[in-house]
């Protein structure tokens, strides 16, 4: 046939048009053709009426509800009481307080979300998130707000972000402590995740809220946030200890065993070797949790912290806006899907920047 | 000129040495000349449980030598060399690395495991650090040297395994043969005085197996120390200066390839030999 030595020119590979993609997949049979047709409809019907509902009859401003007449969503309800539903309470002359907090969120995250930094930079997010608890707590340098005062979409980015970053640390520490030969603190670190993961996190905030200060002298006096803080945190980490966990147990045993033949000791295998490798393995589970820790926080309404949640909550109970339920869940369901479909966007992205690497070394076979 | 890839302190090096260092690959390949004793192994017993896999090891290389062990599967050939590293512990026994006694105390026993380097058969290239940093890795934070010097030497010796080009990759972009010739840049960045080799060509596609004999044959004539389980036979042939047959946990036969392989004494090992070639 041809000749050997000429080799054939590489070709692209063929692509169809719009058109041959949609005759492939959607009308490829008359079974097909009927159900892409009943599909769209159906879909496009609640569409329109979402969107008609919620952007084109919509009312955006006014005092109650009597203002709303055109028979769409009355967003009212929400612009009326914004401050609420950002900061809850906080007193209106330090609104400023809390702009600077949720910067200092910002710059926590910051070291997370930009990679390449230096390894000091991961110190930034506890700093990060003391300084905006600080801040709007006041130090004794500024006025003094109580964390009654607290609220609104402000705290739930407060304390999800606390309890992620230090959910993570102890987490792994907790994980590490799992797999150790030092029988008191395996028995601990199994005790810890499987009590925590036991019991219903509603159940350990009512504890903490209620429970927890009958066995306190009568003095002492932690703060309710401060409280749910330590159980979101502590709650979460048990969680994340076995997202890492799932990581550790994957680093294959060739990779400690080629740091310990370069000479690198426990802790720098660990940390330079074994641990790099385990996080970035888990970091879908690690964000898994993340965005449960977020949604988890609508529950500090229950011990009557004034979430985004309870702010509407509120709302809704106040006689001007009675019977506006649609509008108010459908809201807060947005701010929630906004921040964690967010954050599942950021951990696909994380995933693909670290793919060419990250595969793991290969097992022998 | 930066620094040479200073493999080894001049003075244990013997007056043949140093020429052969000097060009990668000189016409004529002169064999370096031996040296003193540079791993004494003394009846090492090993057990895994119940199960003997080292019956009592004797066994002592020179300086500059090369060893090939063959054996079969479960001979523990593997087991020894993973001894000698200190992967694997002992029960009985002594193996000493140039002088310090791995059972010896602390410090002794991490000099003793810092003369040596190891090249495994599934290379165990970390794969979240580029080719560069698995090679400056354990230079910056064991010997502790600074990057700027570290990552020089590096590259040093990535040229010398001829993959200078590849130092920003991560090891999964690379080929199987460029990945276990970054593993042995990697182990030469700590100066071993010895390199052990488990299958290094084992695991790869028959067209890389020639590439990493090859850097292993330059370093040999370049007067590293070598133990290398292998079953290349062209290798074997060329680089050994003997060659050490292992059956169940013992040394059955010691001889120069030559004799080894054409007229072998031990009925163990010619049964051996019948399967393989």
């Amino acid at each position: 046939m041809s000749d050997a030595a000429v080799t054939r020119a590489p070709r692209l590979a063929p692509r169809l048009t719009a058109w041959q993609w949609a005759r492939q997949n959607l009308f490829g049979s008359v079974a097909d053709s009927i159900l892409t047709v009943v599909v769209a409809i159906v879909f496009g019907w609640l569409v329109w009426h979402a969107l008609d509902w919620a952007v084109i009859r919509a009312d955006w401003f006014g005092e109650s509800k009597e203002a709303c007449k055109s028979g769409g969503a009355c967003w009212a309800v929400i612009t009326a009481r914004w401050r609420q539903v950002v900061a809850g309470y906080y007193p209106e002359g330090h609104l400023y307080r809390v702009a600077l907090a949720m910067l200092f969120l910002a710059v926590a995250v910051f070291p997370v979300v930009k990679r390449d930094l230096p390894a000091w930079s991961a110190l930034l997010a506890p700093v990060g998130v003391i300084a905006a608890i600080a801040i709007l707590g006041g130090a004794n340098i500024l006025p003094s707000v109580p964390t009654d005062y607290w609220g609104g979409i402000m705290l739930n980015v407060l304390v999800g972000l606390t309890g992620a970053i230090f959910a993570l640390p102890i987490g792994i520490l907790l994980a590490f402590g799992r797999r150790s030969d030092l029988p008191i603190i395996k028995a601990f670190s199994i005790g810890f995740i499987e009590i925590i993961r036991g019991v219903p996190l509603i159940t350990l905030l009512f504890m903490s809220s209620v429970v927890l200060p009958l066995f306190l002298p009568a003095g002492v006096n932690l703060d309710k946030l401060m409280r749910a803080l330590a159980v979101v945190t502590l709650f979460s980490s048990a969680y994340m200890a076995e997202a890492v966990r799932g990581g550790l147990q994957s680093v294959p045993k060739g990779q400690r065993e080629a740091a310990h033949a370069l000479g690198l000791g426990l802790l720098q295998t660990t940390g330079l070797v074994v641990l790099p490798q385990a996080i970035r393995i888990s970091i879908p589970a690690i964000v898994n949790t993340f965005i449960g820790l977020f949604k988890d926080t609508s529950l500090l309404y229950v011990i009557a912290i004034l979430e985004v949640t309870g702010v509407i909550r509120q709302a809704l109970s106040d006689f001007s806006w009675l019977g506006l339920e649609n509008e108010g869940y459908v809201f807060v369901a947005f701010v929630f899907w906004v921040a964690c479909f967010s954050m599942s966007r950021w951990s696909a992205s994380l995933e693909k920047q670290t793919g060419k690497e990250a595969k793991p070394a290969r097992e022998p076979a | 000129m930066t620094r040479a890839p200073a493999k080894k302190p001049a003075a244990r090096k013997s007056a043949a040495a140093p020429q052969a260092a000097a060009t990668p690959a000189p016409p004529a390949r002169v064999r370096p000349a031996l040296g003193p004793p540079c791993v004494e192994i003394e009846g090492v017993h090993k057990w895994y449980g119940d199960t003997h896999i080292l019956r009592g090891v004797d066994l002592s290389i020179r300086d500059n030598e090369k060893v090939v062990i063959l054996g079969p599967s479960g001979s523990g050939k593997s087991t020894l060399i993973r001894c000698v590293n200190a992967l694997e512990p002992y029960q009985e026994g002594r193996i000493k690395v140039v002088g310090c006694d791995l059972k010896g105390p602390p410090k002794e026993a991490t000099a003793a495991r810092r003369k040596t380097g190891m090249v495994f058969q599934q290379f165990n290239l970390f794969p979240h650090l580029t080719i560069l940093e698995n090679c400056t890795l354990a230079p910056m934070w064991v010997l502790k040297k600074p990057r700027k010097a570290a990552e020089e030497e590096a590259m040093e010796l990535l040229e010398r395994v001829h993959i200078g080009e590849q130092a920003r990759k991560y090891p999964a972009q690379l080929s199987g043969g460029q990945q276990q010739r970054a593993a042995i840049a990697r182990s030469l960045a700590m100066n071993p005085e010895i390199m052990l080799f488990d299958e290094p060509t084992s695991a790869l596609d028959p067209e890389m197996v020639g590439e990493v004999l090859e850097v292993m044959t330059e370093m040999a004539y370049e007067g590293m120390t070598m133990m290398v389980i292998s079953h290349e036979m062209s290798f074997a042939r060329e680089v050994a200066d003997r060659v050490i047959f292992m059956d169940e946990g013992e040394i059955v036969e010691i001889a120069p390839p030559d004799q080894f392989f054409s007229n072998p004494k031990h009925e163990r090992s010619r049964e051996f030999l019948s399967r393989i070639l």
